[in-house]
C-alpha cells in the first residue's frame, strides 16, 4: 500500500510549529518512514507547481500553521484545501490567529507609519514600500499587506485543530497517530483533551476550593512561590479556562499560564470566558476598590486575547472609515 | 463593537523571499534584487501591552531563535525598570543562552546550510537536505546529532520552562533557578555538549576544509564583500553573546567606534527602499551610500563572520585556537568571504560549549538569589544580545504603569540585509552569462544568502513563510524569461 501523502505549510507564523516537528527528534525519523512528505518548505526543496500538478484530494493530510495575513497565504491555503482530504489547523496562529492577530488592534496604515516613518532609527526620507515600484531596470512588485489578520478556518474549511503556541511534540504525535490509525473524532474537533490545564498542573492541590482574590498582582511585583497555586498568590493564571495537554510547561518554568492552548470545547469565546472568570475571583464589593484591583489587569486585551483576538467575537478593533 | 472589516483588494503576489534578476540584451545580469515581501508589525502591536509580557510576545517573532528575542527583551526590561539582575541570574541567563547558541548553530550546520557542503552544492536538490546529510555521514552520526540537540533543548526546557518560547526572563532576574543537584546534571551535560562541539569541528574540517574545491568556493570573489563588521565584545575586546559593547571595524579591520547598546541611535540609522519590506541599517558616521562595499560605505555586516572580525579573540581556549587558525588559513583579519560564515559558526559552536561548561561548573550558579524586584518607575529601556545570526537590539518606552508606549527592534538579519542584497546581486552576476540559467546556477545564487543563515521572519518581524524563494529572470524588453519557485530553509534570527 502506498504511504499516505502529507504536506506541511506555514503562513503567518514564527517557525516554532516547524521546530515542534523537528523536536520529535528521533521519532521524526519514524514519522518520515510512515508517510510520504510531498511538501515541507522548512526542510525539503519543493515547487508550488508540484502541488498544483497533484490530483485533487491526493494529499491525505495537510498540516497548516500560521495566521492568514497576505493574499498569498490564503491562496496557498485554498490550494492545499483542494488537494487534501484532511486539513489540520496546526498551532495557535492557525487555530485562533495567535499573537500576530494582536495586529488587529491596529491597521495597515498605522503599522507602516511606525515602521517606515516614525520609528526612532528610521532615516526619514519619506519613502515606504509600495506594491508596484519602478526601478531603473524595470518594475518590482510587493504583495499588499492586509488590515486584518485571520485564522485558517476564517478562509478555508478546516477538519481538525491542534492547539498550542507551539503544540508540544506529545500533542503532535498523538494527532499523527490518530490520523495514521484512522481513529478520528468528529470533524471540527480539537485534537487534544478537553480538560482544563489545572487538571494536569502540579500545583492544583494548592488551589483553593473557591478562589477569591482581594488584590491582583503583576509578576513584576512579587516573587512567586513555585510550590503554591499562582492564582492563590494573586497572579493571573489562565489555567482554569485553558485547554490542557501542554504538560503545564510554563508552570514548571515557574510562570503562570497565558492561555496558548486556547478554549475548551464548550467555550464560546476564550477572552470573554477569561474576563468573566477574572471578574468572578476578585473578592471586593466596594466599587472604588474593585477598580483599583482590576486596574492591575493592565492590558485586558493582551492578557485575555493574547492568542485569540482574530478568532474572537470581536475580531479586531473597528477600522476607521477610509483606513 | 460592530465588525467592519476592510480588506485591501490588492492581493496578488506569491512567494516570499524573492529574487528579481534583470538581464541586458546579451543576457548578462544588469541587477539582481533580493526582495523580502513580508511584515508583521510587532513593534506596533507591542504598544499597549504590559512591559513584562514583552519577552514572551517578542519570542514569537521567531520560533527558531525565540531565546534571542526573549533575552534581548528581558535585558531591555532590566534597563526599563533599572533593575540590575543578580549575579546568579546573570550567570543563569548566560548559561541558558550559551546552550541555545550551541544547539541553534548546530541546527544550521547540519539541517540548513550544511547540506550544501556535506551533500554538495551541485548535488540533486532532492538530496540537499538533512536526510541527504544523514545518508552521507551515516545514520549513526545523524542519530548522534539528533540526540545531542534533543539533550541540549531539554536543558533549555528544564530551566526556561519551554524551549520554543521560553518563560525564563523577568526584569532584574529569572523565573527559575537551579538546584545543586540540577547543576551537577547540567555540568555533566555540558561535558557532552563540548564533546559534541568538537565533533562538529571535526565534521566541518573533514568535509569542507579538506576539500580544495570547497575552500576555493569559499574564497572566490563571487562570494566576497569588503564591508564594515559589528559585534558585541567584552571589556577585553573578546566576542561575547550575552553582553558587552558594540564594536565596529572597517574593511581593513581598524576600530571605527565602540559603543554601548543604549547609544545605538547615535550610531545606526535605517534606510528604507520602496521595493522591499525590510529596512537597511547603516552606520551614521558613513551615511547611506547605496548597495556598495568599501570603507566609505555605511553598509556593515553582523553574524558569525562579523563577530570574529569585530573582536580581538575568543574568551575560551579551544575557540581561541580555532579563531587563530581561521584567520591564519584565510589570509588574516578581517576575512571578507561570505561563505566563511559557516566556518566561523563552527568556531562559535565550540565557544558556546566551552562557555556553557565554564558556567555550569561554577557552584555559585545554583544560588537562590535569582531575582531583584523592580522598585523604580519604568520609563525607557534598551537591551542587546548577539543572536545566532547577529546583533539584536530591543528598545522600549513605557508609561509609569509599565504599559508599553513604543517599541523599536533592530534585528540580526536586518543588519545584514544590505550585504545580503549585494551578495545575491554579485553571485548572480558571476553565475549567469549569456542568459543561461539552470537549477545549479540557482543554488549558487541561493548559497550567497544561505551563508548568512538569514531569518527574514526576524528581519521584517514577519514570518518564515518568507522562506520559499521565487526567482524570476527578465529579458531586456521586460518579458519574463524564466521563473523558478523553490523552498528554502527555515527562519532563524
Amino acid at each position: 500500500m502506498a504511504k499516505p501523502k502529507v504536506a506541511f505549510y506555514w503562513c503567518a507564523s514564527c517557525g516554532g510549529c516547524e521546530e515542534a516537528v523537528v523536536d520529535l527528534a528521533e521519532k521524526v525519523l519514524n514519522v518520515v518512514a510512515a508517510v510520504d512528505i510531498v511538501f515541507w518548505p522548512v526542510a525539503l526543496d519543493f515547487k508550488k507547481s508540484d502541488v498544483e500538478a497533484m490530483p485533487d484530494k491526493s494529499i491525505a493530510v495537510s498540516f497548516i500553521n500560521g495566521a492568514i495575513r497576505l493574499s498569498e497565504q490564503e491562496e496557498m491555503a485554498q490550494l492545499l484545501r483542494r488537494k487534501s482530504q484532511v486539513v489540520i489547523a496546526f498551532g495557535a496562529c492557525a487555530q485562533l490567529g495567535g499573537i500576530p492577530g494582536l495586529a488587529n488592534l491596529w491597521d495597515r496604515r498605522s503599522i507602516f507609519d511606525w515602521y517606515y516613518r516614525q520609528a526612532p532609527s528610521v532615516a526619514p526620507d519619506g519613502s515606504a514600500p509600495a506594491t508596484k515600484v519602478k526601478v531603473p531596470e524595470g518594475e518590482l512588485e510587493l504583495p499588499a499587506f492586509w488590515d486584518t489578520v485571520k485564522s485558517l478556518d476564517q478562509v478555508i474549511d478546516v477538519d481538525y485543530f491542534v492547539p498550542g503556541c507551539p503544540p508540544t511534540p506529545k500533542v503532535l504525535l498523538a494527532a499523527v497517530e490518530a490520523l495514521l490509525g484512522g481513529k478520528l473524532p468528529p470533524k471540527g474537533a480539537v485534537l487534544a483533551g478537553d480538560k482544563s490545564l489545572c487538571h494536569e498542573c502540579r500545583l492544583n492541590d494548592s488551589k483553593p476550593e473557591k478562589i477569591l482574590i482581594a488584590d491582583l498582582k503583576r509578576i513584576t511585583e512579587l516573587q512567586l512561590d513555585p510550590e503554591k497555586c499562582y492564582l492563590a498568590q494573586g497572579v493571573i493564571c489562565l489555567g482554569p479556562v485553558t485547554r490542557g495537554g501542554c504538560e503545564a510547561l510554563c508552570i514548571e518554568g515557574h510562570m503562570p499560564c497565558t492561555g496558548c492552548f486556547g478554549p475548551l470545547d464548550q467555550t464560546p469565546d476564550y477572552g470573554g470566558t477569561a474576563v468573566s472568570f477574572l471578574a468572578s475571583i476578585v473578592d471586593v464589593n466596594d466599587e472604588a476598590e474593585a477598580k483599583r484591583v482590576l486596574d492591575k489587569v493592565a492590558d485586558p486585551t493582551g492578557i485575555v486575547y493574547r492568542y485569540s483576538l482574530a478568532r474572537s467575537k470581536l475580531g479586531r478593533k473597528r477600522l476607521e472609515a477610509g483606513a | 463593537m460592530s465588525r467592519q472589516v476592510v480588506i485591501d483588494p490588492v492581493t496578488r503576489l506569491e512567494g516570499h523571499g524573492r529574487i528579481h534578476i534583470f538581464l541586458d540584451e546579451k543576457g548578462e545580469v544588469r541587477r539582481a534584487y533580493f526582495q523580502i515581501p513580508e511584515l508583521r508589525g510587532f513593534e506596533k502591536f507591542l504598544v499597549g501591552r504590559c512591559a513584562e509580557d514583552a519577552p514572551q510576545i517578542t519570542s514569537r517573532i521567531c520560533g527558531v531563535c525565540p531565546t534571542a528575542h526573549h533575552m534581548a527583551a528581558t535585558k531591555a526590561l532590566d534597563d526599563l525598570y533599572k533593575a540590575e539582575p543578580t549575579d546568579t541570574a546573570r550567570k543563569l541567563r548566560e548559561m541558558l543562552y550559551s546552550i541555545f547558541m550551541l544547539e541553534d548553530h548546530a541546527l544550521h550546520l547540519f539541517f540548513l546550510g550544511g547540506p550544501d557542503f556535506v551533500v554538495g552544492p551541485t548535488a540533486p536538490k532532492a538530496e540537499r537536505n538533512i536526510l541527504g546529510v544523514i545518508q552521507k555521514v551515516g545514520l549513526e552520526v545523524g542519530k548522534k546529532v539528533i540526540a545531542a540537540r534533543k539533550e541540549l533543548r531539554g536543558l533549555i526546557q528544564e530551566l526556561g520552562g519551554r524551549v520554543i518560547h521560553p518563560v525564563f526572563g523577568l526584569p532584574g532576574g529569572v523565573a527559575k533557578g537551579l538546584t545543586e543537584e540540577a547543576r551537577v546534571r547540567f555540568e555533566e551535560a555540558a561535558r557532552r555538549g563540548l564533546e559534541f562541539a568538537l565533533f562538529c569541528e571535526t565534521v566541518f574540517e573533514d568535509v569542507v576544509l579538506k576539500n580544495k574545491a570547497y575552500v576555493d568556493l569559499i574564497t572566490s570573489d563571487a562570494y566576497t564583500h569588503r564591508t564594515h563588521y559589528a559585534g558585541l565584545v567584552d571589556s577585553n575586546g573578546r566576542s561575547n553573546f550575552y553582553d558587552g559593547t558594540i564594536r565596529v571595524v572597517d574593511p581593513s579591520g581598524n576600530e571605527v567606534v565602540r559603543f554601548a547598546a543604549r547609544d545605538y541611535l547615535k550610531h545606526i540609522a535605517e534606510h528604507v527602499e520602496p521595493w522591499t519590506y525590510v529596512k537597511f541599517p547603516f552606520l551614521k558616521a558613513r551615511g547611506w551610500k547605496g548597495f556598495v562595499d568599501g570603507p566609505e560605505s555605511g553598509v556593515y555586516s553582523v553574524a558569525p563572520l562579523a563577530r570574529l572580525n569585530a573582536s580581538t579573540g575568543m574568551a575560551t581556549p579551544r575557540a581561541q585556537a580555532l579563531y587563530e587558525t581561521f584567520f591564519k588559513t584565510l589570509g588574516g583579519k578581517p576575512v571578507h568571504f561570505t561563505l566563511a560564515n559557516h566556518w566561523a559558526r563552527v568556531v562559535e559552536i565550540v565557544y558556546a560549549a566551552e562557555r556553557f561548561l565554564e558556567l555550569a561548573s561554577d557552584p555559585s550558579i545554583a544560588g537562590t538569589d535569582i531575582r531583584r524586584l523592580p522598585t523604580e518607575t519604568p520609563r525607557e529601556g534598551i537591551g542587546v544580545v548577539e543572536a545566532p545570526r547577529g546583533l539584536l537590539i530591543h528598545h522600549y518606552t513605557s508609561d509609569e504603569r509599565g504599559i508599553l508606549t513604543g517599541a523599536n527592534l533592530l534585528v540580526a538579519t536586518q543588519h545584514n540585509a544590505a550585504r545580503i542584497a549585494m551578495s545575491v546581486d554579485k553571485a548572480a552576476k558571476a553565475s549567469i552569462h549569456g542568459g543561461v540559467i539552470d537549477d545549479g546556477i540557482l543554488n549558487k545564487v541561493e548559497m550567497a544568502f544561505r551563508a548568512y543563515d538569514p531569518c527574514h521572519a526576524c528581519a521584517t518581524h514577519s514570518m518564515p513563510g518568507s522562506m520559499p524563494l521565487k526567482l524570476q529572470v527578465f529579458a531586456a524588453d521586460g518579458s519574463l524569461v524564466r521563473e523558478i519557485v523553490r523552498g528554502v530553509e527555515a527562519c532563524p534570527s
